[in-house]
């Protein structure tokens, strides 16, 4: 019967990153590539990090849990740094990428614009970091025992899920706003993703009081998943006209030979 | 490059979808693993979430499955473990709610070792899709009304009283010789059985049924419940035939094993030094053999304490060889005392059986017709009075051709002066299960089996977990230090001494040795206190690791030894037991030469010796350390001390799987065995938590769609395309 929890927990995770991976990148090849290229980058961050992780581990004093607790937080920061540090450099080397593409592809135009690039490897990284995050659950999830002999919550499973689903939508919603604000060289608002990235990540030190941690954390995704929608050209005037369904005269007004 | 990949991934977009999938999936995997073999100390770190869910049991004992030619035994769990609600069973009556009332089956019953009955079992048993598995508190004090779990009448099928033999003795028809054996050993079980021994673990579980599975005020209790998971699938079954012809199946490279013929080594040794190389009959060579048997069982796997049913006996005779060897080695009697020690004979006389064979077959150093008489040693650690039984076989006593009253009466006399009388029960009953019987069915042979049990079996706990050294009153005072309990010499081995005497001096008579020497000979009840100490309560003290070869050190374990007789493996491997009695019986029966430790490894007394390695074995024990240092001083032991093969002539000698004469137990194989207790959650939070997940897919799926097909207003600013336009 926990194959239930299993797949349930999947499907809160990466239900929406699946839902924008079918219906906006699979179709597209080059966007695929990016999105992978930007796991990949991820990955290697985490890679960077884990090693200092492993030798001030190695280095550190096991028995002293004030230390361990103070090295737990400094391989946060640290990782959140590296992630965002990798991100830059991502953004560097799509922009180095675009230009060669333009070179040699037959169009005037570029194959994919700085912004779906964004979202893009936006979501890459999300993709990574969430399975990242939340895999070693999912396997323990499918049971036969649940969370609590020692105590815990029950709903550690769930919590979870909701968790990495948040990290997954944020990274989209960073990915998009940092490299607009790279774009724009807008720096507040590059500081502004790093630390919201700190906050978010800070906050699982509240587990297990996991309402502590999910609830601020979904407001932060909310805030800037607004942020995002402004960074990527929406606006209430867009959003208004979709919802009320007057878009073929807009379509009309803005329609772009193709 | 990228022009490669592009066209590629034009055509190829499915498949780019299922490689970036594999992708995925694959660091994900990789990162698991990594995660959770790293090398040990960050173990802590790693499985955390695993630690946070379970709670491993490490010190249970499993009952395994054994099979023979018709039958298995034992118990089993599926593949993937049986998990059941943790049900702590108090009394008989309670059993209704695991068997019926209980709301949330199956259950895992937690039984009292008081409540690990053949009734309560067989209703389990029958019980089964309510419950998952067992597993029993083994309590400290053993149960005064007595527990066996093996039959009535034990290896009832592979003594000498056969139908052929005697029709009115077979079948323990004249003496039931184990009143309180119900058999559970025997029976089959489709659940697993665990015994729990350690005191921890029996808290773990109880604190976790008394905090989940007990419902406020008797009702019935709710989510999430403590739960247990039982590792012990076996992978033979059907019966020896069926695993030994699996065994021969060989799809790949590495055979898969699925079970192995029990059988170990039976330990030998003679006064009076044979050749072992050349085999079959000794001209000129009489032989009385002094048998008794190395090895029990339980119920479970690998606890076979055995004090009365095994070591007692064993002790027994090696404190008779011991205070024979001044004797033998001054006045050799005519003919040559055999001692013997045979492995598995729990299992239908494994070593016996196999000694016969091969004396009937001429692979042995002697063959049957060298043999002048048997005298076994039984049951003797539990004598009331000073009473000894001399059991013999009625069959031989009415054939006068047999000397049997003989061999009784030397016995009774060498008992004379001595704290022992020696008895005989009444005339028509037959042998208890002996190794003896093994010898009787080939050929008529005079033999007594000497016991402290009249009829039935004074062990009340024959074959079972509590056949342990308190079943012998071996108690030490309190205050003790380790040392001081080794040297202390306890009123039981008083008594097994003074036994070690009259069997010495029987034999001595027996062998044709002289009346005058008889006084010399003489037990010593130090040596016999010293081997009850190592061989039940601590194999691991300063006598024993001074009469061990330095590579064998390790196998002493500061608990006594299991007596099991295990799965048949080379003599380097020999089970615990055998080993220890080989290099006991060596140190006692054999003598201290000067030679190097090169020399004695290659069992030759000097460079040019070839000729030693047939008649002595050689081997080189540690020694104690001298005062004033660290370093033993270790020395060469020669002996007639030799390992023969205790593996039944129906595995590697005939290939009868289905043998009617001759042991077919086989041991099946299992990949790991493992026990675990987590809290189980309800089915109620399971579905909504699959619930949740499936409406955010499909909402999202219907967001994200409706999103994507209306990029192109969302996002567009006039200036530049979106980024999830189409």
């Amino acid at each position: 019967m926990t194959a239930a929890v299993f797949f349930g927990c999947t499907f809160i995770a990466f239900g929406p990153a699946i839902a924008l991976f079918l219906f906006t990148i699979a179709r597209d090849p080059l966007r695929v590539i990016f999105l992978i290229a930007g796991a990949f980058f991820w990955l290697v961050s985490l890679l960077l990090s884990s090693l200092v992780w492993f030798i001030t581990v190695q280095i550190s004093n096991r028995d002293s849990a004030a230390q361990q607790k103070g090295l737990l937080i400094f391989g946060v920061v640290l990782s959140v740094l590296l992630q965002e540090i990798f991100r830059f450099g991502y953004y560097k080397l799509l922009k180095k990428a675009n230009e060669g593409l333009l070179a040699l592809s037959q169009e005037e135009t570029m194959p994919i614009s700085i912004r779906q690039l964004a979202y893009v490897s936006g979501l890459g990284f999300g993709f990574m970091s969430g399975a990242f995050s939340v895999v070693n659950i999912l396997a323990d999830s499918v049971g036969p025992g649940t969370i609590g002999i020692h105590g815990d919550s029950q709903h550690y499973f769930l919590s979870s899920a909701f968790m990495t689903m948040a990290i997954i939508l944020l990274h989209m919603f960073w990915g998009v706003v940092f490299f607009d604000a790279c774009e724009k060289q807008r720096w507040w608002a590059l500081a502004a993703v790093v630390l919201s990235h700190l906050l978010v990540s800070c906050l699982t030190f509240q587990n297990p009081e996991y309402v502590g941690s999910l609830v601020p954390t979904y407001v932060i995704m909310f805030l800037m998943g607004v942020w995002a929608f402004c960074c990527a050209g929406g606006s209430l005037r867009n959003l208004k006209l979709c919802l009320t369904c007057k878009d073929k005269d807009f379509l009309l007004a803005n329609h772009r030979p193709r | 490059m990228i022009i490669f990949h592009f066209r590629f991934s034009e055509q190829g977009n499915p498949a780019l979808f299922f490689i970036s999938c594999f992708f995925i999936s694959l660091s994900c995997w990789l990162y698991h693993r990594c995660a959770c073999y790293q090398p040990e100390g960050l173990t802590l770190f790693c499985n955390s979430v695993e630690q946070k869910i379970y709670v491993e049991l490490n010190n249970m004992v499993p009952c395994v499955r054994l099979l023979n030619a018709t039958h298995q035994i034992g118990c089993q769990s599926s593949i993937s473990g049986d998990v059941g609600v943790i049900h702590v069973l108090e009394s008989e009556a309670n059993l209704e709610w695991v068997l019926s009332t209980g709301p949330n089956p199956p259950y895992m019953v937690i039984l009292e070792s008081a409540l690990f009955t053949r009734s309560i079992m067989m209703k389990l048993k029958n019980g089964t899709g309510r419950v998952a598995g067992a597993a029993v508190v083994v309590s400290k004090t053993n149960p005064a009304e007595g527990f066996s779990p093996h039959t009535k009448c034990p290896n009832e099928n592979t003594g000498v009283y056969s139908e052929s033999y005697d029709p009115t003795m077979a079948h323990c028809n004249v003496t039931v010789w184990n009143p309180l054996g119900n058999g559970l050993s025997y029976e089959e079980f489709d659940f697993p059985i665990f015994s729990l021994n350690d005191d921890n673990d029996t808290e773990a579980i109880r604190q976790c049924y008394l905090g989940y599975n007990l419902g406020v005020n008797g009702s019935t209790p709710e989510y999430p419940l403590c739960a247990m998971q039982l590792f012990s699938h076996m992978h033979a079954v059907t019966d020896t035939a069926t695993c030994m012809r699996r065994n021969d199946i060989n799809f790949s490279i590495n055979p898969e094993m699925v079970c192995d013929p029990l059988g170990d080594y039976n330990v030998w040794g003679s006064t009076k030094p044979l050749n072992n190389t050349a085999k079959g009959h000794k001209e000129g060579e009489s032989m009385v053999i002094a048998a008794t048997r190395l090895d029990s069982r339980s119920f479970f796997w690998d606890v076979a304490p055995g004090a009365e049913s095994a070591v007692s006996g064993f002790v027994t005779l090696l404190a008779a060889a011991h205070a024979l060897h001044n004797v033998t080695q001054e006045a050799h009697p005519p003919r040559t005392i055999l001692y013997t020690f045979f492995q598995g004979e729990a299992f239908d006389y494994i070593g016996s059986s196999r000694m016969v064979y091969e004396m009937d077959h001429k692979q042995f150093a002697i063959d049957l017709d060298n043999v002048h008489s048997v005298v076994e040693i039984g049951q003797v650690g539990l004598r009331s009075s000073s009473e000894l039984w001399v059991h013999s076989d009625p069959v031989s006593r009415r054939n006068n051709s047999i000397n049997v009253s003989s061999l009784i009466d030397t016995l009774k006399s060498a008992a004379m002066n001595l704290n022992v009388t020696m008895s005989v029960p009444s005339f028509s009953q037959p042998l208890p299960p002996s190794s003896f019987q093994r010898f009787l069915r080939a050929r008529p042979i005079p033999g007594v089996v000497i016991a402290d049990h009249q009829s039935a079996f004074s062990n009340r706990y024959y074959e079972s977990i509590y056949d342990k050294a308190a079943n012998l009153n071996l108690t030490y005072p309190a205050n003790l230090t380790e040392d001081e309990q080794l040297e202390f010499v306890t009123e039981t081995a008083n008594a097994l001494a003074d036994l070690a005497t009259v069997v010495a001096r029987a034999l001595y008579k027996q062998a044709g040795g002289a009346d005058a020497q008889l006084i010399n000979i003489k037990a010593e009840p130090k040596i016999v206190t010293q081997m009850l100490y190592g061989f039940l309560v601590r194999s691991n003290n300063t006598w024993f690791q001074a009469l061990v070869p330095p590579e064998f050190k390790n196998f002493l374990k500061p608990t006594p030894p299991d007596y099991y007789v295990g799965v048949s493996q080379t003599p380097s491997h020999a089970r615990t037991p055998t080993r220890l009695v080989q290099y006991l019986l060596a140190n006692l029966t054999g003598t201290t030469i000067n030679i190097t430790k090169e020399n004695c490894h290659s069992q030759k007394e000097n460079e040019q010796d070839t000729e030693s390695k047939h008649l002595y074995s050689y081997v080189w024990v540690q020694g104690v350390a001298s005062p004033n240092s660290t370093e033993r001083q270790g020395f060469c032991v020669r002996s007639s001390v030799r390992l023969s093969k205790a593996v039944s002539p129906a595995f590697d000698l005939l290939q009868e799987y289905s043998s009617k004469d001759y042991s077919t137990w086989t041991e099946s194989r299992w990949k790991f065995i493992k026990a675990r207790i987590f809290l189980v959650a309800s089915h109620d939070l399971e579905m909504l938590t699959l619930g949740v997940g499936v409406g955010i897919l499909l909402s999202s799926l219907l967001l994200t769609y409706i999103i994507s097909s209306k990029a192109d207003i969302l996002f567009s600013s006039g200036r530049e395309p979106a980024n999830a336009t189409y």
